[in-house]
Order: structure tokens, then sequence, then C-alpha cells
């Protein structure tokens, strides 16, 4: 058997059949799936050493406890963060943004401030720093993205003001995925005094990531994306600026002192866990990162993958495909594209009559679609452990269901 | 004309002669691709129906008490829907559209083999076409 047949034995939804036919799961961007050790660390969690985190002494939390906070020295050790504390737990990658919004907001932004996030950003990265602008009188600024789906990094320069204050973009975009030159992005923040946040929900599957080499002052990302449990996430900061933010939500953990006259706050990253934390979840974070390890081995056969896929979709005169990269090296294998004459939601209800699943719509990035002038894209995104034969059969549905269509 | 009953039947016969989902999205997507152009003037927000994905424009007019609906989607599937929903309602009288149950969409499986936001689509057009007829009563 070899490695990749292995592997995929390790995901036990790939073996499922709909409708009669085997699944096809191209829908990883939107979720990935989990590995046997993930299902096995959370079920073992969830049956076994369900307590909360921190507070009792007894032997059942003192063994979640462990469990939990050995997952912040893992995660501190993958994303080569320089301390543990600079690790906060989150529900995802939109709750460490919206909290990130929160607390800048409050504490570092003043009217009149300026913000930048990207055309390319999901919504998840627009929207909290817009309703912070909205209450902070903060002015939202744009970088644009080019044709291909390239960030505007040249135009970023002038596009920062003496007000600028945060400079948001994603590693990698959910619907060009294209890797973004982020290091570059992050030394003309640094230059600027801005500080720069990055949206890795995609960035960290696909890309390795060393905080400390790309220099960023945030870095956030899901659980579930990277095949740990739902409802996990993580938000990297660095030390210094932690620090200095105020907690986000209060109650819980997450205090020194309370009383009547004044309440006084946990260190980081305690200050923002406020309330139960998902502690059945969080420590499948430690396999769900291991296996990511595992599965970079297989990178011939995922990029063997991107090769087809672009050669196919830019074949193909009646498809336009969005995020088009100048070299293959700066995709990951996440294709969305329209095609002429069929609507994106129709090609999706086909395909997955077909046993694939794809998405389609909006992909949570309205402003993005009318920046390409489209209601909606289909969007096939692959995993490691998806193989060459399931990009094929994916190519040949997807031309019968355009001929359907058609 | 045939009876709403006769036209109802009719359409669960047809549909019961595809045995797979596929043959019946072919069908689908054949009476959406033949159903008349609706003029680009009436694709006005308020003959949108709310909740469909796609967007689906209908548009009823009221004569002597029966209604004639026309429609248009962006999406063939759902134009095929909406469709299949108008040849079984129109030049029928508001007050027979308004006391009809509908279920012959859940006779036909239509409901639960689409997704469910389409679904959900789905029970929009239906209200819609209900509520012109209760307007219209």
């Amino acid at each position: 058997m070899n490695n990749l047949n292995k592997i995929r034995l390790q995901f036990p939804q790939l073996a499922e059949k709909v409708y009669g036919k085997p699944l096809v799961y191209l829908d990883n961007a939107a979720t990935a799936l989990r590995p046997i050790p993930v299902l096995a660390k959370w079920g073992e969690l969830s049956s076994r050493f369900n307590s909360n985190l921190h507070r009792a002494v007894h032997h059942i939390a003192a063994v979640a406890t462990e469990e939990y906070e050995s997952t912040r020295d893992a995660v501190k050790d993958f994303i080569n963060a320089s301390s543990r504390e600079e690790i906060v737990f989150t529900s995802g990658a939109t709750a460490s943004l919206n909290l990130l919004a929160f607390s800048i907001g409050e504490s570092m932004i003043r009217e009149g401030d300026e913000i930048i996030v990207s055309e390319a950003d999901h919504h998840s990265d627009i929207v909290p720093w817009q309703m912070m602008c909205g209450r902070r009188g903060a002015v939202l600024k744009v970088l644009k993205v080019d044709d291909r789906g390239y960030l505007d990094v040249a135009s970023l320069k002038s596009l920062i003001s003496g007000k600028t204050k945060v400079v948001c973009v994603p590693h990698i975009s959910n619907v060009l995925g294209l890797i973004n030159p982020v290091k570059e992005v992050v030394n003309i923040c640094k230059s600027n005094n801005c500080i720069s946040v990055i949206d890795g929900a995609q960035g960290i599957v696909h890309a390795p990531v060393d905080v400390q080499d790309l220099g960023c002052d945030f870095y956030a990302f899901s659980g579930h994306k990277v095949y740990a449990a739902p409802g996990t996430g993580v938000l990297y900061g660095r030390k210094e600026l932690l620090e200095k933010l105020p907690p986000y939500m209060g109650g819980g953990e997450m205090i020194a002192s309370v009383s009547w006259e004044k309440t006084t706050y946990a260190p980081i990253p305690g200050r923002f866990e406020a309330g139960t934390q998902n502690m059945a979840g969080v420590p499948t974070l430690k396999p769900a990162l291991e296996m990511v390890g595992q599965l970079r081995e297989t990178e011939e056969n995922s990029n063997a993958i991107r090769d087809y896929m672009l050669d196919e979709l830019r074949n193909d005169a009646s498809i336009r495909l969005f995020g088009d990269p100048v070299s293959n090296e700066d995709k990951i294998p996440l294709f969305s594209f329209a095609v002429d004459g069929a609507h994106h939601e129709d090609l999706a209800l086909i395909l997955d009559k077909m046993g694939i699943a794809v998405r389609s719509g909006q992909m949570c990035a309205e402003p993005l679609m009318d920046r390409f002038g489209v209601s909606g894209m289909v969007r096939a995104s692959f995993a490691p452990y998806n193989t060459m034969e399931e990009a094929e059969y994916f190519i040949k549905s997807l031309h019968k269901a355009v001929d359907m269509l058609r | 004309m045939m009876s709403l009953e006769e036209a109802k039947a009719a359409v669960i016969e047809e549909f019961s002669m595809f045995d797979e989902w596929l043959d019946k999205y072919e069908y689908l997507i054949e009476l959406g691709k033949n159903l008349p152009e609706f003029p680009e003037a009436k694709k006005t927000d308020d003959r949108l129906i709310k909740g469909c994905q796609s967007r689906v424009w209908l548009d009823c007019t009221a004569k002597d008490g029966v209604l004639e609906f026309t429609a248009d989607s962006d999406a063939i599937i759902t134009k095929g829907i909406i469709s299949l929903l108008i040849s079984v309602y129109s030049g029928r009288s508001a007050g027979e559209i308004a006391a009809d149950d509908f279920s012959f969409v859940e006779q036909i499986g239509l409901k639960e083999n689409l997704s469910p936001t389409r679904a959900n689509g789905l029970v929009s057009m239906i209200a819609t076409i209900r509520g012109a007829a209760e307007e219209n009563i």
C-alpha cells in the first residue's frame, strides 16, 4: 500500500458514499476531514477526562488541564512562537479576529485612525474591523488585488498614512488560493509603525508558518481547517503587544481578582480565555498538527494535482479561473472558477449528485465577487489526502455537468 | 385545460419515470430552458423572491380572479423548478391556488433532494405563489 492510501485510511469519512457513489470531498477549505488520532483524542477527553480546566484540585481536572496546556506548547512549537504565553486559544479564526479588532479598537484606535484590509479578505477579516471602525470613528481602507488575484503590495506603501494603525491580510485567500507575500507586507508595516495581522485560516494548512521569521504581530487560524475539532482556534500575538491589550470578554478564569470596586485581569494568555474552554476540542490540535507534518510527505502528489487542475481549467476557454498564478508554486490546490453559460449553483448541485462535494456561491467574500464581477463561483479545494484519480473524476464530471446545463 | 389535480398527477407521473436524480435534473433543466423569455424590465427587486440563493423573479397578473404567472432565474435548475410550479398553478383561480396544500412537490421528492438552501428557496417560491393567490381572492 502506498503512503497516500495509508494516510487516507486515517480519515474515515473518505470511505463515505453519497447517493451510492464514493464521496469525493473537495470542500476542504471550508472544513477539513478529521483523522482517527483527532477523533480518538476528542472521544477520550469527552468520555474519560471531562473536567473544567485550571480550577479543581482533583485528578481528572489535572489530566484535562495538562492536555490543554501542553497543546499550547505544541502550537507554540508548530508556528515557532517565542513563548507559550503568545498562544491564545479561541473558538476559531473568526473569534480570534473579533477579539483582536475589539481589543485593539478599545485601547489603540482614535477617531480618524485607519485600518487597512485587503480585497481578498474573508468576511471574518472585514466585518470585525468594520464594526470596530464604526464604534471608534476610524476609517477602513482597502488594499486591492490585481486581475490574477495577487495582492497589490506595491501600492501598500502609498495606502499607508500616518494614521494607519493596523494592516490585516490573508496569508492565503480562501477564494484565490495564492500564497501572499506576507513577509513583505509585515516589513512594510514594521517600517511604518503599523500592527500587522495575518489571517492564517488557509495558510496554516498549506504553508509552513514561522511567526518569528515572518515577524508579524498577530496570526490567526482555526483548528477545524487543519484537521482538529471544530470550535477550536488560535490567536498568536507578539508578547509585547498582547500584554498591552485589554480583555475582550469578562468572566471565568480571565481575572486576577474581582471586587465591587475594581477587577484586575489575569496575565496573558488567560486574560483572553474567559469562560469554560473547549477542553475536549483544543487538545485535538496536537494530533492534528502532527498530521500536518505527515501530510507534507505527500506534497509531490498535491503539486501534481495542482498542476493538472491548472492545466485543465486554463485550457478550457469557457472557464474563468480566479487566482491564476504566474508560477504554479504560488498556488495551493484550491480552484475557484466560473463557467460561461453555467450557473455556479447548478454546477454544484449536479456535481453533488455525482458524489462530489464542492462549494458554490460567494464564499464569504462578497467584495471579492464584486471585484471580479461575478455573482458567485464554484470552488474545488483539495487536501493532501485527495488523489489524482479524484481530480480527474472532478474534471470529467465538471464537463458532463456543463454539457447538461448548456 | 387539465384540472389542478390532473396537472399535479401529470407532474408526479413524469418524475416517476426517472430513477436517477441526475435524470430528474436533466428534465428540470429542459423545463428551465423552455420557459418563455422574461422581460429584463420586469427583473425588479419587488419581483425577486426572498430566501433563494440564486435570483428568482416571479410576476403575477390577475384577470377576473384568474392568475397568470411568469418567472425567471439566473440558475437553470431553479428556473426549471419555478417553471414546474407555474405550469401547475398558472391560469387557475386565486381561490383554487390558495386552497391547495402544495404537497405534490414532496410527492416527487423535490424538496428533500435539494440542498437545504435550495429547499428554503423552494419554500419561498411556494409561499410567494400562495401569497399572490391570497391577495387576489
